[in-house]
């Protein structure tokens, strides 16, 4: 149930995105989803893509520091409440979201979020007994 | 091992008594034929005749960094040019180069340094050695030439950089031996590993690494990374070149100074007085042996300490503790005296950083600013910003615990910073005091 994320370190300053888009893109491998986090100092940009060993291996060797996390995606209704109803489960079991950005894609009628949280096993448990879609990983390299 | 066993593992009176009788004749002859020392010994009212113990050797003048540039180029040789069969330099960061000249025995003398040196780190005349120190003014390339020769080694003259070519020659020609700095065997470990070679399954087996500042846990990822053992040497152009002491294997603790070459003192850096054993301060050498450029109480500049116990090797020879640092690569930020090394140490302590980092010194108004520059590795790298935040914060807090200074610390990423085939620079200064 669980997905694999990579996520890299960038300095701030100008190219460090787009060097990291090259080597993927000169690797034919194709971002499914991302987020960037930041401060003034550093960014950590974080992605699904299509071939996780693939994305990893090319970008170690461009010099890059590349982690894995695993992370988990969730098929949320597509409509005013929806987020707010997975929030609201996993508040009442007190998970602790750590981080969370959503697909471009939809997967059917629903919208996707990835969820980065703590208690993984804990989580998916939960969601799944609330009746929430989680989606394998093979499926969300897909979307 | 032991390649001179009759200097080398001499009784301590024995030695000194030799010492002695060296000292005598270097001061009476340098009193003798160069200017600079005559003028120097007349100010401060000593005749080489005033010498009459070891001890006395402290009432002689020093001789700088500066008093070398004072006689460029060839002022301080006490032989006509006719006896020097070479001359060397040292990089002039600052000014002018610094010039040394041999005759045909100082070469020889330097040659059976080196092979003792070598002797010290357990090769022999079946040992290859890769000498990738450079060829040419800089006397780590030949000095290390002549001495695996004079071992009987086969020796590999790389010299310095192509850094590919050098590794295509490591894996196929199977030296068991290499002569470098150690930011450069570093270098050569990860460029091998981008390769996609195998580093740690090389026939190597022993590093010589020297000609600048490193750390104990800097010793141990090289030795990991090659999977080698790595040993210290020192030397520096004006005293004679690499192989003025070398660390042994045996005792991996501090190196020997070839004593009965060289007298080595430790002295207050700003007092300049003697330091008794095991005391740290500023190393300052006298050469006994030499003849073109003999020196009087040099003052390297360079941070150690004696340590006098006998070793397990059985060499007599006094040790100095791996250099800590320079006197004049120290910085002084807000008063607080801080050496590059001393940092190095600080992130060296963390599980999973790798020794490449960069200093940046500014002033803001009236106030200095220190900026760490750390690559970050793959192994403290996490997918969080307040793990990453805490892992700077961590670095902030160990500096200012060990060292007192406040320090801002700015990850970056891994292979952004340079690296040194030579002597590695880690430090930009852009006060303008």
């Amino acid at each position: 149930m669980k997905v694999e994320q990579i996520s890299i370190f960038l300095e701030n300053k100008p190219g460090g995105l787009n060097s990291v888009t090259r080597v993927l893109r000169d690797a034919s491998i194709n971002i499914r989803a991302l987020s960037l986090a930041d401060t003034s100092d550093f960014g950590i940009l974080r992605l699904i893509v299509d071939d996780v060993a693939k994305a990893k291996k090319v970008l170690n060797e461009n010099g890059f520091a590349v982690g894995k996390t695993h992370v988990i995606a969730v098929e949320v209704p597509d409509k005013p409440g929806g987020l707010h109803s997975i929030l609201e489960l996993l508040s009442s079991e007190n998970i602790n979201v750590e981080y969370m950005y959503a697909f471009v894609e939809r997967s059917g009628e629903n919208a996707v979020i990835i969820f980065r949280f703590d208690a993984i096993e804990a989580a998916i448990e939960l969601l799944i007994k609330g009746g929430f879609t989680v989606l394998p990983g093979e499926k969300v390299y897909g979307i | 091992m032991i390649y001179n066993e009759e200097f080398e593992t001499l009784p301590r009176e024995a030695l000194e008594a030799l010492q002695f009788k060296r000292l005598r004749q270097v001061v009476d002859r340098v009193y003798h034929t160069v200017g600079f020392y005559r003028r120097k010994f007349d100010e401060a009212g000593i005749t080489p005749e005033d010498i009459r113990s070891l001890d006395d050797l402290s009432r002689l003048p020093f001789t700088t960094k500066q008093d070398l540039r004072d006689n460029y180029p060839y002022g301080l040789f006490a032989v006509p040019m006719s006896n020097v069969i070479r001359v060397h330099a040292s990089s002039g960061t600052t000014g002018k180069p610094t010039v040394v000249g041999y005759t045909k025995r100082d070469i020889e003398t330097w040659a059976e340094l080196m092979a003792r040196s070598f002797t010290a780190a357990g090769l022999t005349k079946n040992d290859i050695i890769h000498n990738a120190y450079g060829y040419g003014l800089f006397t780590g390339g030949l000095g290390a030439h002549y001495g695996a020769e004079k071992l009987g080694a086969s020796v590999i003259p790389m010299s310095g950089g192509s850094t590919k070519k050098q590794i295509l020659i490591l894996q196929d020609f199977g030296p068991t031996a290499i002569c470098c700095t150690p930011s450069y065997a570093l270098f050569l470990a990860e460029t091998g590993q981008e390769m996609g070679i195998d580093m740690t399954s090389l026939r190597l087996r022993v590093g010589i690494l020297g000609a600048e500042p490193w750390s104990e846990r800097m010793r141990q990822e090289i030795e990991k990374k090659l999977n080698i053992m790595a040993l210290d040497i020192y030397g520096l152009s004006e005293v004679i070149g690499p192989g003025v002491a070398m660390e042994c294997v045996e005792g991996r603790h501090g190196l020997h100074v070839f004593e009965d070459n060289f007298v080595a003192e430790i002295i207050d850096s700003a007092t300049g007085e003697v330091q008794p054993y095991g005391k740290p301060g500023e190393l300052v050498f006298t050469t006994l042996t030499k003849e073109a450029f003999p020196l009087i109480r040099y003052r390297t500049s360079d941070i150690t300490r004696l340590i006098p116990d006998a070793c397990r090797c059985g060499r007599t020879f006094v040790r100095m503790e791996r250099v800590s640092g320079r006197s004049d690569d120290m910085l002084i930020i807000r008063g607080v005296n801080v050496f590059p090394s001393q940092i190095e140490s600080v992130l060296m302590e963390i599980e999973g950083l790798e020794p490449h980092y960069l200093l940046i010194v500014e002033r803001e108004g009236s106030l200095d600013t220190l900026e760490i520059q750390v690559e970050l590795s793959e192994q403290v790298f996490s997918d969080e910003i307040r793990g990453l935040q805490s892992l700077e914060k961590r670095i902030t807090k160990d500096v200012k615990d060990y060292l007192g200074i406040s320090a801002k610390v700015k990850l970056v990423e891994p292979k952004s910073l340079q690296r040194f085939e030579g002597k590695a620079q880690r430090v930009i200064d852009r006060r303008e005091l």
